[in-house]
């Protein structure tokens, strides 16, 4: 199987991970919608690894899963803080960030 | 084979990726991107990644995704009767235009992009590559820093974990807060968290001090 295929099914996913966190207002979906993002982006490392034969590519591939796991943590902890102090969990109504 | 294989792992992470943005319900959300993630560990496996494939089940399909599990049970899919009316068709629209128009914009450039390789299955790699031996080697020679630093930052994800999901709102009245310093520091020896709260002297001198039932 020829590798731009993997890129564009990279590509593929990558967009509707991006039109759903566009478009849910759940913050839990909103954070799966975040891992299709980063796992778009692992599928087009680990294939341009594949293109230069070498391994560091998947060692960023491994690098990012460790960073989408913190962003859970973090993510998964906020959401339980909001469900605790009874607040909505609508990202539509958490705005007072924005002043 | 191999051309089989890829279809039914990319249309598998494609159908995956799509229940977890048009599923209503987030329980089915998190279900399919277990999906969508075990079909990704297939795609690496075509790829010649077979450390990251087993990693990808083992610690984001497994562990990841029992977290998300737990905490979509504890807040409780009900929620979703909370919500008002889905977002308006004006916001919806503009999404899928911006989806559908990145992903062209993103073909182009990837396609377009003259590498050498791209239209190739890849240079012959010799057997062991993307086996764990290499991967180990690989992290802890080239990129022990990058290593290092991803430990920090599970460390400090865990504790800021714990800091925001602990419990809020004041102590119950049956646990009371137990310092280890009251263990180390008998009372009445004058320390200056004492004369703080107005502990010292004798009882006779402290008509004053506020917390008087606090004295042992």
């Amino acid at each position: 199987m020829t590798l731009d295929w993997f890129l564009v099914v990279s590509a593929l996913v990558f967009c509707i991970g991006a039109g759903g966190v566009l478009t849910r207002r759940n913050p839990l979906v909103v954070l799966l919608c975040l891992e299709l993002m980063l796992n778009a982006a692992n599928i087009a490392l680990i294939a341009f690894a594949r293109m230069w034969g070498n391994v560091d590519g998947q060692i960023f591939a491994i690098i990012v899963m460790v960073v989408a796991a913190c962003e859970v943590c973090i993510g998964l902890g906020l959401v339980v803080a909001i469900y605790r102090r009874r607040l909505p969990i609508d990202v539509d109504e958490l705005r007072e960030l924005q002043g | 084979m191999t051309e089989v294989l890829f279809f039914i792992a990319a249309i598998g992470a494609i159908v995956g990726a799509v229940g977890v943005v048009a599923l209503q319900n987030p329980f089915y959300s998190v279900l399919a991107l277990v999906f969508h993630l075990l079909s990704l560990a297939a795609l690496f496996l075509l790829l010649q990644a077979q450390f990251v494939a087993a990693a990808q089940v083992v610690v984001y399909a497994g562990a990841v995704m029992v977290l998300y599990v737990f905490v979509v049970a504890y807040v409780g899919a009900a929620e979703s009767t909370h919500f008002k009316a889905p977002i308006g068709g004006g916001q919806r629209a503009f999404a899928v235009g911006f989806a559908l128009a990145l992903f062209v914009e993103l073909v182009i450039a990837v396609l377009g992009s003259g590498l050498s390789a791209i239209s190739t299955e890849g240079p012959d790699v010799r057997f062991g590559f993307g086996s764990p031996e290499q991967i180990g080697q690989a992290l802890l020679t080239r990129f022990l820093v990058a290593f290092e630093v991803a430990s920090y930052l599970l460390l400090i994800a865990a504790v800021g974990a714990v800091v925001l999901a602990r419990r809020r709102g004041g102590i119950h009245e049956e646990e009371t807060r137990v310092s280890a310093m009251s263990f180390l520091r008998p009372p009445g020896v004058g320390t200056m968290a004492e004369g703080v709260e107005g502990r010292t002297g004798t009882p006779e001198h402290r008509e004053l001090g506020p917390p008087a039932e606090r004295v042992p």
